[in-house]
C-alpha cells in the first residue's frame, strides 16, 4: 500500500499561508500499546482539515493531544504557535472545540450555556453579551436563546455545541466527528453552517470524521489515519489520483464463479477488482468506457447474463478502503463507561 | 476567579431546574425521620398479659387489681385470664400473649406470714423491647406492693434523687441531629458523586478541560458548589425536622448561628471525602454502588442511633475518624442541649480540618487532562 503524503499544505488549497497547526513526529503510548505512531502533518490558516479513518485509527487520540486533553508521550505539536505540552492554557485560549458527545447542560437554556462558556474562556463582561448574540446568529439559533437545551432537536443541540465552541472567538476549531448521529438535513446543515463559518471568522478547522461525502464536501486538505499511522494525505482530488483507477465500474453477473475476478483483472487498464457480494464486483479502472465495453463482450462470448453495469468517477470511499482496507476494526480498546443517553434526549 | 464562579453557577443552575431531584434528596431523610422516629420512639401498650391464679385469695384479688389500674391508665397491657400455666406459656411461645403472670397456690397466706411469697413472669425474651418494657412494668407493681403501707416519717433506705437537665427527648428529637447529617451526606453523595461522576461519562468535564480554567479552579468549583448545595439541604431538614420534632430552639437566633455554622464545616468535611474518594473514578456504576455502604460505613458508628461507648474497640476506632459523629455530636449539642461554641467547637474544628485535608489530598489526585 503506497501512502500518498504530501504534507506541504502551501500545495493545497493554502498556498503560501501561514502554519495554524504543525503535528511533528508526534507518538502516543498507552503502555505497550502504540495509539499513534510518529504522526507529521501542518494545517494552514483558514483551512479544513480533515482526519479520515476507522473505528480505532487514533484519530480522536490525535485531536485530544492537539486540544491539550491528553499528554503527547513524544513528538510535538504546535498549535496557533503554542506547544501543547509546554503552553497548554495558551492553546486553550485560542482554540474552540467541539466533543464527540453532546454534551451542553440540558436543564440550562441556550444562552446560560453559552454565558458559563464565555466565563470559562474569560470572556470580558463587556463582550460576553455580543459574542453570544453572534455566535447564535451564526448557528442560526438566536430565537430558541431562551429555551432549555433538552427542547432542541438533535441537529439544533449540534449547532448549539458549535457556537460554544465559537462563543470566545477562537483561531483554531477542532471538531470530533461533528455530524455523528445526525439525519441527513441536519448534517447538510451543520456542513453549510461550518461553511459559513470558514468564510466569515476565517477559522481554521480541523475535524475528524469517518463520513467520505462529509470529507469531500467540506475539506480542503484530508489526512487518512490508519493503525495510529498518516497513510495518506492531500487534497480530495489529489487523494482520488493517488488510487489507481480514474473510474470504478461496477458489475453484477447473475452467475457467480470463481473465475470472474481473475477474467476481471486481466481486462486492459483495470488496476484492482474487489469483490462485494455474490456476481457483484467493484472494478477500478483506467477507463471506464473501454473496461465496461470490455465486461459487456466478456459476458456475451461466456453466454453470461449481466444483472447491472454501472460507471462512476473514484470516490473517497474507494480512497478509503484502498488505504485501509476492508477488514472490520474490532481491536480492544480501553474500556470506558459512557452514559446511556437520557430519557427523552436527543442522539 | 471568574471561572471558579462559573462552575459554581452552572452546578447551582441546574441543581434548581432538577426539583425532582432535590425533593428525593429531601425525602429519604425526612422519611427517616418521620417512620424511625415513630417507630422507635414510642411506649409499649397494649400488650396482653396472661393471668393464671392458682391462689384466689385476697392478696391475689389485690394484684389483679394492680393490673387493671395499669391496664386503665398507662394501658401498658390487659389481663386475659388463663386456666393453667402449661396452655399459658405456649401462647406466650407462639405470640397469642406477651407475657403470663402466674399466681401460685397460697399466696396469699405466705404474703401474709411473710413467708416468701413469690409471683411468677413468663416473658418471651426474643422481643427484647416488650420483655424488658414488661419486666420493668411488673417490678414496679412488686415494689408498689412490698411498699410498707405505713410509711416511716423518716425515710431509712437510701433514695437517688435523679436530675434532668433537660426537658424530656423523645426518639424524634434524638434523630433529628443524624437526619441533618444525613440530608448532607445524600447531597453529597448525589451532587459529589453521582451526578460529578455521570457528568463525567457524558463528557460534560471534557468541555471544561478544553478551557482555560486552572486545575484549583475547577476542583474549588465543584467543591463549593457540592458544599452549597449540602449546606441548603442541611438547612432545610433542619427546619423542617425541627417543625417535625418540635424542637423550636432552632429559631433562636444564637442556635440558628451554630447550627449554620456546623452545618457549613460538615457540608466541607462530606464533601471534601466525597471528592476524594471520587476523584479518580469513572464509571458511574461505582457512587450507586458505594451509596449503601457509605451509610453503613460512616452512619452506625457515628452514634447517631446508639451511643458510641456501647460499640467495640473497632468500632470506636471508626467512630473517631468519622466526619459523621462530629456532626451529630455538633448538632446533638446544639438542638438538644444548648451546650454553646463550648460543646461544639471541638466538632467545628474536626469538621472543617477533615475537610480541608481531604480537599489537600484529592487535589493532586485530580487529573487535569483525561
Amino acid at each position: 500500500m503506497s501512502a500518498a503524503i504530501n504534507q506541504n499544505p502551501g500545495n493545497g488549497n493554502g498556498a503560501a499561508r501561514p502554519v495554524a497547526i504543525a503535528v511533528e513526529n508526534i507518538c502516543k503510548r498507552y503502555g505497550d500499546f502504540e495509539a499513534v505512531k510518529s504522526v507529521n502533518f501542518s494545517v494552514a490558516e483558514g483551512e479544513i482539515f480533515g482526519l479520515l479513518g476507522p473505528n480505532g485509527a487514533g484519530k480522536s487520540t490525535l485531536i485530544r493531544m492537539m486540544t491539550t486533553l491528553i499528554p503527547v508521550t513524544s513528538g510535538k505539536a504546535i498549535v496557533a504557535g503554542h506547544n501543547v505540552a509546554d503552553d497548554p492554557d495558551d492553546v486553550r485560549r485560542v482554540i474552540g472545540v467541539i466533543p464527540q458527545a453532546l454534551t451542553s447542560d440540558q436543564d440550562l437554556t441556550l444562552e446560560e450555556n453559552l454565558s458559563i462558556y464565555a466565563k470559562l474562556y474569560g470572556v470580558p463582561r463587556a463582550e460576553r453579551e455580543k459574542n453570544i448574540n453572534d455566535v447564535l446568529e451564526a448557528v442560526d439559533l438566536t430565537k430558541w436563546r431562551d429555551a432549555q437545551t433538552k427542547t432542541l432537536s438533535g441537529g439544533m443541540r449540534r449547532r448549539l455545541e458549535i457556537a460554544r465552541g465559537l462563543v470566545h472567538n477562537p483561531k483554531i476549531f477542532f471538531l470530533d466527528e461533528p455530524t455523528t448521529g445526525l439525519d441527513p438535513v441536519s448534517r447538510i446543515a451543520v456542513w453549510e453552517m461550518l461553511n459559513k463559518l470558514k468564510s466569515t471568522r476565517n477559522l481554521t478547522m480541523l475535524l475528524t470524521t469517518h463520513y467520505m461525502e462529509e470529507a469531500d464536501k467540506l475539506c480542503d486538505r484530508i489526512a487518512i489515519v490508519d493503525h495510529g499511522t498518516l497513510v495518506a494525505l492531500g487534497t480530495p482530488v489529489e487523494l482520488k489520483n493517488s488510487v489507481a483507477g480514474a473510474n470504478v465500474v461496477e458489475v453484477h453477473f447473475d452467475r457467480e464463479t470463481e473465475e470472474w475476478e481473475e477474467r476481471l483483472t486481466k481486462l486492459e487498464g483495470v488496476t484492482s477488482v474487489q469483490p462485494e457480494s455474490a456476481g457483484f464486483y467493484r472494478v477500478l479502472t483506467t477507463s471506464g468506457s473501454k473496461t465496461t465495453m470490455q465486461i459487456v463482450e466478456l459476458a456475451a462470448s461466456l453466454g453470461e447474463t449481466l444483472t447491472s453495469l454501472s460507471v462512476q468517477n473514484t470516490t473517497l470511499d474507494d480512497v478509503f478502503i484502498h488505504y485501509t482496507g476492508r477488514q472490520l476494526r474490532d481491536e480492544q480498546v480501553k474500556p470506558v463507561f459512557t452514559m446511556p443517553p437520557r430519557p427523552g434526549a436527543q442522539p | 476567579m471568574n471561572r471558579m464562579f462559573a462552575i459554581i453557577e452552572r452546578e447551582m443552575r441546574k441543581f434548581f431546574r432538577s426539583p425532582t431531584l432535590m425533593i428525593m434528596s429531601l425525602m429519604l431523610p425526612i422519611l427517616q425521620l418521620i417512620i424511625i422516629g415513630n417507630a422507635f420512639g414510642g411506649k409499649i401498650v397494649g400488650t396482653h398479659v396472661a393471668v393464671v391464679d392458682h391462689d384466689h385469695g385476697p392478696q391475689a384479688v389485690k394484684v389483679r387489681e394492680a393490673f387493671d389500674a395499669v391496664a386503665a391508665n398507662i394501658k401498658t397491657f390487659t389481663v386475659v385470664d388463663y386456666p393453667n400455666e402449661v396452655e399459658a406459656r405456649e401462647d406466650v411461645r407462639t405470640g397469642k400473649i406477651d407475657a403470663a403472670v402466674i399466681i401460685p397456690e397460697h399466696y396469699s397466706r405466705r404474703v401474709y406470714a411473710q413467708d416468701a411469697p413469690q409471683l411468677g413472669l413468663i416473658v418471651d425474651n426474643s422481643d427484647l423491647f416488650t420483655s424488658a418494657t414488661l419486666e420493668g412494668e411488673m417490678q414496679s407493681l412488686v415494689d408498689a406492693m412490698n411498699a410498707p403501707q405505713v410509711q416511716d416519717r423518716l425515710s431509712k433506705s437510701i433514695a437517688l434523687e435523679i436530675v434532668e437537665l433537660y426537658p424530656y427527648v423523645n426518639y424524634l428529637k434524638y434523630l433529628l441531629p443524624m437526619t441533618v447529617a444525613l440530608a448532607m451526606y445524600i447531597s453529597v453523595m448525589i451532587g459529589g458523586g453521582m451526578l460529578y461522576i455521570d457528568d463525567k461519562a457524558r463528557g460534560v468535564h471534557e468541555g471544561y478541560l478544553v478551557t482555560p480554567i486552572t486545575k484549583l479552579e475547577l476542583v474549588f468549583g465543584l467543591n463549593i458548589a457540592g458544599a452549597i448545595k449540602a449546606t441548603l439541604s442541611g438547612i432545610s431538614i433542619g427546619v423542617i425536622g425541627s417543625l417535625i420534632a418540635g424542637l423550636g430552639v432552632v429559631f433562636h437566633p444564637m442556635i440558628m448561628l451554630q447550627m449554620l455554622c456546623l452545618i457549613i464545616a460538615g457540608s466541607i468535611a462530606f464533601n471534601g471525602m466525597m471528592f476524594l474518594l471520587m476523584v479518580r473514578v469513572d464509571d458511574p456504576l461505582v457512587p450507586r454502588a458505594m451509596f449503601g455502604v457509605l451509610n453503613v460505613l460512616l452512619l452506625y458508628p457515628s452514634g447517631a442511633m446508639y451511643p458510641t461507648v456501647s460499640f467495640p474497640k473497632w468500632m470506636q476506632a471508626m467512630s473517631v475518624v468519622d466526619p459523621f459523629t462530629y456532626a451529630i455530636h455538633g448538632f446533638k449539642a446544639v438542638l438538644l442541649k444548648d451546650g454553646g461554641w463550648i460543646a461544639i467547637r471541638g466538632d467545628l474544628a474536626f469538621l472543617t480540618i477533615f475537610g480541608i485535608a481531604t480537599l489537600l489530598i484529592a487535589t493532586p489526585l485530580f487529573k487535569r487532562t483525561l
